[in-house]
């Protein structure tokens, strides 16, 4: 077993390269993911070592790089798209929600398209407008499309390729203000003995309260669960890593042992995943609830300006102000 | 099935002017005409960037053409009435589009893929396709699937414009598997409207299909309306003349011709499948019909405008050249509106006995590898609908 210490980041190049040797028919494609190696270098030296047929630099036009890679997939490639931000997904909506996701269905099964979009999502790098969002209720909200995301570099590494290995279309979200951290990733673990891709995990064990995260809010969790457990509090902190489907079979489980459930995510509460979760619990775990399922989130306004992005992201002490909040009903 | 050669030849190779060679059709210089709404066959027609089109069919060819074209009108008319019968949810008719469809349709070689909108049931026709194949769409039974592959037809797209850049990539992948270069090279078609132009998938594609060369045509149906709206809201130039700005040949054919039809767009798709890339064919045509079965055009276009154009149609101009070469005799003629009727009455019963779906199909296919929230929901619906079992109600 080979492990590395490997940024967020590289470990989602270093199963990229691995996609694209493995399989013939995978092609990324995207703005600047050839030469430049994309403006976060996640797809840095892939072009340079597999050429510009299989890593393709596009016109600038969302839209054109979602429904060529349509034709593509229709043909029997494997496209790999890159959106370069969260916030410029929009001109691809429609050929995403109307296209990518209904061929399966529309066609009853005869045409696939094994597509991954990766979009870098999540604010907190003190970037202008429109470079912070995440869109993740867009696209769990729409059917056909499945929704990932990654917390850890051995994520990163293992369900990239998962997900492009999957017939289904895939939104792959990647929290831009995590590319950086470190962590191990077994590089050589075969992909088939990886952690399931739709499948939820425990991040941290705990008796007291769940709390449910994804992406780079699982971070943000981890450190509340280990200023709360210096309080006597041990905080349950469970990975979402699948938001469509969403399972929730360990969080059911977890939840009715704790009997308190927070729900976090940068997005805006409203109609936010938190609140398709909250409702769930509810449903399925009633009877053990001592509280009512909290959310912490994101504002209801527009992404804010950098300078105050901090106090619009939750933080440590607003999810730990969230799980006090459970135990005074 | 048509399989005459166009027999294009090029600037630089032209011949000085001949007495049957039309520099473009009469009364308007830019258009591309082989058969005028007489029914006189123009030898040679010239398009803007010099190229001659021709075609040399043999009389069986030009009789199986006109037998297209009166086959795919023959169908329609069957489903508008299906439709008014209230059989059909909702008819998107070609009447009047048939030459654009027939021509375009009979110039793809068995190797091309063809990317059609809502309305191709022509071209759907000339793929050897059975018209009955996109019936369950209109009928509310499907969605409209197949497999694109099987046929070298992709499902219709209502979405306007979406499918140019669906073909535009699958026209990249053909390139990529390197299946360009030769006379055995595949080509791709698109097919839009007027009103798609206005679309930015629509322009996107044209970015994609010339930067990439894409063995890809271009193939706009100008019928004139969007709808309501006419091409007047839609461009202040010819639309042919935007392939430019995007560097790839435009030519403008009379859509209501099927032989200009044909050679347009066979030296079109021959570029392509050589490696020569893109271009767009704007086919200058006119919808006789309504938009949908859902639409009303006399709410927006007056019915002199309809008349002058009947007057081009496509299938008395075809009849009219058979009959005066005499090609065809009047014994062709009723044998081919029998064989319509035939058809249609076929195309007819088989609509009236598709079953309607079960309703937990409803669930099937929206994921290939599916989905665990989903099977819940489908065992849930299944359980509410068997507790009404027994139930009078």
């Amino acid at each position: 077993m080979a492990t590395e210490t490997l940024t967020l980041g590289k470990a989602l190049n270093t199963g990229l390269r691995r996609a694209l040797e493995d399989d013939p028919k995978v092609v990324i494609m995207g703005e600047d993911v050839g030469k430049l190696g994309g403006v976060f270098r996640i797809t840095d030296g892939l072009q340079k070592d597999f050429g510009d047929q299989r890593v393709i630099d596009t016109p600038l036009a969302e839209s054109g790089i979602i429904g060529t890679a349509v034709g593509l997939a229709i043909r029997g490639f494997r496209p790999v798209c890159e959106i370069q931000f969260d916030g410029f997904v929009y001109p691809a909506y429609d050929q995403i929600v109307s296209q990518v996701a209904k061929m399966h269905y529309r066609s009853q099964g005869k045409v696939r398209i094994p597509m991954v979009i990766r979009i870098p999502f999540g604010g907190g790098i003190g970037a202008v407008e429109h470079h912070s969002e995440s869109p993740e209720a867009y696209f769990a909200h729409t059917a056909g499309l499945k929704v990932v995301t990654c917390a850890n570099p051995q994520d990163a590494y293992s369900m990239i390729q998962q997900a492009i290995a999957s017939d289904d279309p895939i939104v792959f979200l990647e929290p831009k203000r995590r590319y950086w951290e470190k962590g191990p990733v077994d590089v050589d673990a075969p992909l088939s003995q990886a952690y399931p891709l739709h499948s939820a995990r425990v991040a941290r064990p705990g008796t007291d309260a769940t709390v449910l995260a994804y992406g780079p809010m699982v971070r943000t969790c981890l450190d509340a669960a280990t200023a709360a457990a210096e309080d006597g509090r041990e905080l349950e902190v469970i990975d979402l890593r699948t938001l469509s489907p969403l399972d929730l079979t360990g969080a059911y489980e977890s939840v009715r042992r704790t009997g308190r459930c927070v729900v976090v995510h940068e997005a805006p509460g409203n109609l936010g995943l938190g609140s398709e979760i909250a409702a769930r619990i509810t449903e399925e775990c009633f009877y053990s609830l001592e509280s009512p399922v909290l959310r912490v989130t994101g504002f209801d306004t527009p992404y804010p300006a950098s300078r105050v992005e901090e106090e619009y992201l939750p933080d440590l002490d607003r999810v730990l102000d969230a799980v006090d909040r459970t135990f005074g009903w | 099935m048509a399989k005459g050669d166009p027999g294009v030849t090029t600037r630089g190779r032209r011949a000085a002017p001949r007495s049957k060679r039309a520099a473009a059709a009469a009364g308007d210089p830019e258009l591309v005409q082989l058969l005028t709404p007489e029914g006189e066959r123009v030898e040679t027609s010239v398009g803007p960037d010099g190229t001659e089109y021709r075609v040399d069919f043999t009389d069986e060819e030009y009789r199986g053409l006109y037998r297209d074209l009166v086959l795919v009108r023959k169908l329609d008319a069957e489903a508008t009435a299906l439709q008014r019968q209230g059989e059909l949810g909702l008819w998107a008719s070609l009447l009047g589009q048939e030459a654009a469809q027939v021509g375009s349709g009979r110039a793809l070689r068995s190797q091309d893929m063809a990317f059609p909108t809502y309305r191709e049931h022509g071209v759907l026709y000339c793929r050897g396709i059975d018209p009955i194949m996109p019936l369950g769409l209109f009928r509310g039974v499907d969605q409209g699937g197949w497999d694109p592959n099987e046929f070298k037809f992709n499902m219709y797209t209502i979405v306007i414009g979406a499918q140019t850049l669906h073909a535009t990539g699958y026209a990249m992948g053909v390139a990529m598997d390197g299946k360009t270069g030769g006379d055995d090279g595949e080509a791709v078609i698109a097919y839009f409207g007027d009103g798609a132009t206005s679309q930015g998938d629509v322009n996107e594609s044209f970015v994609w299909a010339s930067v990439f060369n894409a063995p890809l045509v271009f193939f706009c149906q100008n019928n004139q309306y969007a709808i309501s709206e006419p091409l007047e809201r839609q461009t202040r130039v010819p639309l042919y003349r935007r392939a430019g700005g995007f560097g790839f040949p435009g030519v403008r054919v009379d859509g209501n011709d099927v032989l200009a039809s044909y050679a347009v767009t066979r030296h079109a798709l021959d570029n392509a499948r050589h490696g020569q890339g893109p271009s767009l064919i704007e086919a200058y045509t006119y919808r006789m019909g309504a938009h949908t079965t859902s639409d009303d055009p006399t709410r927006y276009r007056i019915a002199s405008e309809v008349e002058a154009w009947q007057a081009k149609d496509p299938i008395a101009r075809m009849k009219a050249f058979l009959t005066r070469q005499q090609i065809a005799d009047a014994d062709f003629f009723a044998a081919v509106d029998e064989q319509a009727r035939t058809e249609s009455v076929h195309l007819r019963e088989r609509v009236l006995a598709m079953p309607d779906p079960e309703p937990a199909t409803m669930f099937d296919h929206v994921y290939p590898n599916g989905s665990p929230e989903l099977d819940e929901q489908r065992a849930q619906f299944s359980r509410y609908l068997e507790s009404f079992e027994g139930s009078a109600h």
